[in-house]
């Protein structure tokens, strides 16, 4: 589609994750190019979310590497890969269930401005306007200026997950991973939420996408990867995906919509 | 509540002069002599410390008794080796302190939750035994460090002449017995209360109620969160510490039993108490539980005859019967009792108590909002 820069943001290399006998992932190679949609998809327990969790410090390999943006990231602390301009909306909301909504969001912005520590006790944070500034620009987007002074915890599923991608977004990262975003999701949302992701595809931000969904797949993804058993199976457009006949039988079932 | 705490110099000027006038409203409930308001002040500065730990943070001490005996410590050898001035002996315990709690903050925070706590406690313990055994020539073992006549007292003997008895602690010339060791102790606690209120509301603050609240999800946002809670830890210790210089200050000697482990308790029951995580509530549970261990633990039968005396005498007997074991030396019942019943009925503390009647109070203004929440709730 030439969406994309041409420079690789993030390289997967050889990457072997071994819970117990379990090998999640198995010798995984994957290559994300900047400023595109990369959707992977795959069975349930393929290894997807294992990945993720590679990428962001979570959990550190058996063997391989994950470089970000030239530097390798494996190792690191997950606050130094975020730092470094990865953002991560998990599978199940991670999010501050006992603040409210706006201060929610004031958090990853005021990460993005003062990095991993300072120690600023003496500032009024509700004279922060840049920080509250950006942080309603965000919901707004995201449609939840009106649940801004609402109890995160007290939300529903889905707006826990729009709520959880705009902390992402707020960070302007260069790397954006979602990890089924739109899951639990009504229709509409779901919409709205491709709408929203779509939107900032217009940002140069490089986004990796887990989704079930293949409505949300197709209606995003630039390129689509498919992972089975812990390494990739099959990669290419969504034209491809759609005609290769390993990925019809062995995922997507000889359905398309 | 939030546009009320916005304008930060009327909730000083408000609390201030609450503070001050403290003889003259408490004197009713017989509370008002000079020994107790100090009390009050002091062991509210080591709660509302306390509580930008635990109320902030969520992770709990049981050691920061041991500060607040560093602290005395450090406050008493000031007076015998340098000066009688209390000044340089607070900012002593203060220093000393801060430097203890970033040792066992930095160590003990490398868990949480459960285990923090007992490492803090482990810690606590080991200095409250230690001060009895190895360390007594720093602290005196169990006759507790005192003054003496003999004391250098270095600065203070190149401008005084030495008294007779032992000398007396004093702010430049202003004598810190009775009420004006009071007044000392409140300007200490405004200022401690002031300092805890910015930093509530700081960003410092949101970060550490972020951590209380999710501590990975903070990690993952970027923000290495250990060097946080050490911060929040050692401004903790450091509140404890003037606590204990202030005590010392008040009446000059410092003895182990300050670090034991039921010191450590009574601050957490405090706090609990009064309302964890709010401005105001620690300074509540420090007024209640000082207010019982020296107030009712003084009443005896001869003072509930005279309160019950316009009844039957029947009645009186009875009345003094029945409520007899509830004071006295059974104040402690009352208490045990009273924390129960807030920590079944009201889990955020008596300052739960004030919010939920406050909503109560409010209920037919707040509609509006809940039915925007529900239609969005409904797509
Ligand atoms: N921390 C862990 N400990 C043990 N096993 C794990 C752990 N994390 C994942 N697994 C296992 O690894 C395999 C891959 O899990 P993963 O969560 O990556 O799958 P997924 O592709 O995200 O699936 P889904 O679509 O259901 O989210 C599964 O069999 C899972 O049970
Ligand atoms: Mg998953």
């Amino acid at each position: 589609m030439g969406v994309g820069t041409g420079n690789t943001v993030l390289k997967v290399d050889g990457v072997t994750k071994t819970f117990g006998g379990l090998r999640a992932l198995d010798d995984l190679n994957l290559t994300i190019e900047e400023g595109t949609v990369h959707a992977i998809i795959g069975p349930n327990g393929a290894g997807k979310s294992t990945m993720l969790n590679v990428c962001i410090g979570q959990l550190k390999p058996d063997t391989g590497t994950v470089t970000f943006d030239g530097e390798v990231i494996t190792g690191k602390q997950p606050f130094e890969i975020n730092q470094a301009g990865v953002s991560r909306v998990f599978q199940t909301p991670a999010i501050f269930e006992d603040l409210s909504v706006l201060q929610n969001v004031m958090i990853p912005a005021i990460a993005h401005r003062d990095g991993k520590f300072k120690l600023n006790p003496f500032s009024i944070l509700e004279k922060q306007d840049d920080i509250e500034g950006r942080a309603v620009e965000i919901l707004e987007r995201l449609r939840l200026t009106e649940l801004m002074d609402k109890h995160a915890g007290s939300m529903s599923r889905g707006n826990k997950r729009r709520l959880e991608l705009a902390m992402c977004l707020v960070q302007q990262p260069r790397l954006l991973l979602l990890d089924e975003p739109t899951a639990g999701m009504s229709r509409h949302d779901t919409n709205r939420t491709i709408d929203i992701l779509k939107q900032i595809k217009e940002g140069g931000m490089t986004k990796v996408i887990i989704e079930h969904d293949m409505h949300v797949v197709f209606s995003v993804a630039d390129r689509i990867s498919v992972l089975a058993r812990g390494h990739i199976i099959a990669e290419g457009t969504p034209d491809e995906i759609k005609g290769n006949p390993v990925v019809q039988e062995a995922y997507l079932g000889g359905s398309v919509e | 509540m939030k546009k009320f705490f916005a304008n930060q110099w009327l909730v000083m000027l408000v609390f201030s002069a609450v503070i001050l006038t403290m003889p003259i409203w408490l004197s009713p409930i017989g509370a008002g002599y000079p020994d107790l308001l100090q009390k009050f002040m002091i062991f509210g500065i080591f709660a509302i410390g306390f509580n930008i730990l635990f109320g902030l943070t969520g992770y709990l001490s049981f050691g920061h008794a041991a500060f607040l005996g560093v602290g005395s410590y450090a406050a008493v050898w000031s007076f015998k080796l340098l000066t009688m001035n209390v000044l340089p002996a607070i900012i002593f315990a203060i220093i000393v302190a801060g430097l203890f709690s970033v040792v066992i903050g930095y160590i003990s925070l490398r868990r949480s939750g459960i285990y923090f706590s007992i490492l803090t406690l482990a810690f606590a313990q080991m200095s409250y035994n230690l001060a009895y055994s190895v360390l007594t020539p720093v602290t005196n073992g169990e006759t507790g460090l005192q003054l003496e006549r003999a004391d250098p007292r270095i600065i203070d003997s190149l401008f005084v002449e030495p008294t007779e008895g032992l000398p007396l602690t004093n702010f430049f010339s202003l004598s810190l017995s009775g009420y004006e060791g009071f007044y000392f102790c409140a300007a200490f606690l405004i200022i401690g209360f002031f300092i805890s209120l910015r930093i509530f509301r700081s960003p410092f603050g949101l970060k550490l109620r972020a951590i209380k609240s999710n501590q990975t999800r903070m990690q993952y946002t970027g923000f290495s969160t250990k060097p946080y809670l050490l911060s929040a830890f050692v401004i903790s210790g450091m509140y404890a510490g003037l606590a204990g210089g202030l005590m010392a200050a008040t009446d000059p000697l410092a003895g182990a039993e300050r670090m034991q482990w039921t010191a450590s308790g009574e601050v957490v029951l405090m706090t609990i108490l009064g309302g964890v995580g709010t401005l105001i509530g620690p300074l509540l549970g420090v007024g209640i539980i000082k207010y019982f261990e020296n107030i009712f633990s003084a009443i005896n039968e001869n003072v509930l005859m005279a309160a019950y005396s316009g009844l039957p005498e029947g009645l009186q007997h009875f009345l003094v019967t029945v409520s007899s074991p509830f004071v006295g030396e059974g104040w402690h019942l009352t208490l045990g009792l009273m924390f129960m019943l807030v920590v079944i009925f009201l889990p955020g503390g008596i300052m739960e108590g004030f919010d939920r009647i406050k909503r109560l109070l409010m209920k037919p203004f707040s509609r509006n909002k809940d039915a925007v929440e529900s239609a969005e709730e409904g797509h």
